[in-house]
């Protein structure tokens, strides 16, 4: 009885959360540089007009930032709260686990070097820096008689991070193209995207979260130790593997169309973790929204605190995860 | 014939014990800095041979080669041998103090810091104040991250691994601070500051470069040796360094700020030139053992002769293109790092 109560509590929550991310993309459309009465903007979307220069103007600028910012959103906070369950470690994300800085590094040489244009091929590349960054760090961590230790598996993030980073660096300055519009991407930007980037990356996107969603009842087990996830019947290699494909296609496909973005894959999961326990079945479809929420709205944000200019997100994203972090790195793990 | 050899006077009141293989290894590594460093003077987009480069150096050259020679190459040379020097010792001391053969400035946050106090005064001050002052806007950026750190990670003593989780999302952050600035000064700007922050010593002169960073190093690393002994103890853990009548928290203090404004001073001028404070101590550890008297001076060399051939590579694989040397770093470094973390995964 009690545990239907719950539920009802929980997809109530979730409904709320959902009406909440609605708002912020209404929200992230009808504010900017110029403010868009509600009414033009919902006029933009049942007579759509293109002669009008507001609706032309929601319809390419406004809506696709706001669906990028809230799907890129909902990828990396999923991706984190993955990531969390399966290295055993609350800090873990695409961020800080070098995932994102290999995916970048391979956008930067496939569109710098070999010229490269197009969703498709640069979502692709970015997929195999993901995994082979994520690979590499995922096993350096993990070696050793004590398995995956917290410090281990951070200071792998952090060099390999450091690694493609510098060489990241290293090919822009040599080859000087595109330098300007690579560094805003570099930051994490959901600015000046159109639709067709989104439906580039919007495949990778769905499969990783069906996969993360499929998962979640076996991440619940996971989360108990491997051990214990043995026992029960679970086969712990494959769906470690199982959730590294879904990581990898989340942040890969984010990294395509926004840049690394930071932090949202270690706060949100917390956030929910805190909100609503910690039953994957329902903490990856909370992350999902509210990751989309946090993104969406700061992105909103981003544009009011240097008004005319913009601040990328990605900035604010680093601001903001910033004290959480330190609050989580000071909470977690007493024991080590 | 015993090991070691020892020095003693009385006046002033001094004694040393010199263990022979170190002195060796010291000397033998002095040697070949100074080969590398005529060697690499040399190398260019046109060759002089070693021994004119030689005689540039002591005022017996011709103009032609003086001018290529003293203008435009040595400049650089040094830069990269004070460079490492100072990168590698922060290292050591650092290394050392937090008891973790992988701390290191750039893990830790402090390049990190050490290059957003650069880059923010590059922005702000570029005009209204003499680049002299560049080595104290990046002590102070490192000193500010450290202090950070520090106070961060504070819950009944700092853990080494609070550490190391803090100063990775420190860094995280602190660089995403500086591509701001680059994204919003102008174009130009942007260039020059994101070649600090990958690391390059390229452009190197004597008054700008040589003569900034000299008198700190000249100051730093023979106070960072005096300090040797305090090292050695601290190494010892705690307990022992306390009961052995070491004032731990306090030379703890003082060592963490000497490492802080070595790393400091060498990113402001060779900028964030990543994994020299890391590599160096490790191969010095291997060719002279831990004791720190005899380990800073090898780290130094070590970490100049790193530097120097990297940015030998750097500047001359891929001519005319001038590279960072902070991606030739990288590319030893990281993969030096992760057999470091292979070696030592059972502790």
């Amino acid at each position: 009885m009690e545990r239907s109560a719950t539920s009802t509590m929980r997809l109530f929550g979730l409904l709320l959360s959902i009406l909440l991310l609605g708002a912020a993309i209404v929200c992230s459309i009808a504010f900017g540089t110029t403010d868009i009465p509600l009414s033009q903007v919902m006029d933009s979307f049942l007579h759509y007009d293109a002669s009008l220069q507001q609706h032309l103007v929601i319809q390419t600028t406004r809506l696709p930032r706001a669906l990028i910012a809230g799907a890129v959103g909902a990828c990396l906070a999923v991706a984190g709260a993955v990531m969390q369950v399966i290295t055993r470690n609350p800090i873990a994300s695409p961020s800080l686990f070098g995932v994102n800085a290999g995916a970048s590094f391979m956008v930067v040489i496939a569109s710098g070097w070999l010229g490269l244009s197009g969703m498709q091929p640069l979502a692709l590349f970015a997929l195999l820096g993901a995994a082979i960054s994520g690979a590499i760090v995922f096993v350096l961590g993990s070696i050793g008689r004590d398995g995956m230790t917290p410090v281990k598996i951070t200071l792998a993030g952090a060099s390999i991070s450091a690694f493609f980073a510098s060489l990241t660096q290293g090919f822009m300055l040599s080859s000087g193209k595109m330098f300007d519009q690579v560094l805003v991407w570099l930051v994490g930007s959901v600015a000046g995207r159109n639709m067709a980037m989104l439906q580039g990356v919007l495949p990778y996107m769905a499969v990783g979260l069906i996969i993360a969603l499929a998962l979640s009842r076996q991440l619940n087990l996971l989360g108990m130790g491997d051990d214990i996830a043995k026992t029960l019947g679970q086969r712990t290699a494959m769906v470690k593997g199982l959730a590294s494909v879904a990581v990898i296609l989340l942040a890969g496909a984010s990294v395509a169309v926004a840049g690394p973005i930071a932090f949202i894959g270690i706060i949100i999961p917390h956030i929910v973790r805190f909100l609503i326990g910690s039953d994957y079945r329902w903490v990856i479809p909370y992350s999902a929204v509210l990751g989309a929420v946090l993104l969406v709205a700061s992105d909103i944000g981003s544009r009011y605190i240097a008004m005319p200019k913009e601040v990328p997100v990605g900035v604010m994203t680093a601001v903001l995860g910033v004290p959480f972090f330190v609050y989580i790195a000071r909470k977690g793990r007493k024991a080590s | 014939m015993s090991k070691y050899s020892t020095i003693r006077t009385n006046k002033p009141k001094l004694s040393l014990l010199l263990e022979r293989k170190t002195v060796l290894i010291t000397l033998v590594l002095l040697v070949l800095c100074a080969a590398a460093a005529v060697l690499s003077t040399g190398i260019g987009s046109k060759f002089i041979a070693p021994l004119d480069v030689v005689k540039s150096i002591f005022g017996y050259g011709n103009p032609m080669h003086d001018v290529i020679v003293l203008k435009l190459r040595l400049p650089r040379i040094i830069i990269a041998l004070l460079v490492g020097a100072a990168l590698a010792s922060a290292g050591a001391v650092l290394q050392g103090l937090i008891r973790n053969p992988l701390a290191s400035p750039d893990v830790a946050g402090i390049t990190e810091g050490a290059s957003l106090g650069t880059v923010l005064f590059m922005f702000f001050f570029n005009e209204k104040l003499s680049i002299q002052w560049m080595p104290l806007a990046a002590i102070i950026g490192a000193f500010a991250v450290t202090f950070l750190l520090y106070v961060l990670s504070w819950k009944d003593g700092a853990s080494p691994l609070r550490m190391v989780l803090i100063g990775t999302g420190l860094s995280a952050a602190f660089k995403s601070i500086s591509y701001m600035l680059l994204i919003s000064g102008p174009f130009f700007m942007a260039d020059r500051a994101l070649t600090f922050m990958t690391g390059s010593i390229y452009g190197a002169s004597w008054e700008k470069d040589v003569f900034t960073l000299l008198p700190w190093l000249i100051v730093l690393l023979p106070l960072t040796w005096l300090m040797s002994r305090h090292v050695n103890i601290q190494s010892l853990g705690d307990e022992v360094a306390g009961s052995a009548g070491a004032s731990v928290q306090r030379h703890r203090l003082l060592l963490l700020i000497l490492s802080v404004s070595l790393a400091g001073a060498a990113v402001a001028i060779g900028g964030a030139i990543a994994f020299v404070g890391l590599i160096a101590p490790h191969i010095a550890r291997k060719l002279v053992g831990s004791s720190f008297g005899g380990l800073l001076p090898v780290s130094a060399m070590i970490g100049a002769l790193l530097v120097l051939l990297s940015d030998l590579a750097a500047r001359t694989l891929f001519t005319p293109l001038d590279i960072p040397a902070g991606v030739f770093t990288a590319i030893i470094g990281a993969p030096f790092f992760l057999y470091l973390l292979y070696r030592h995964r059972n502790q």
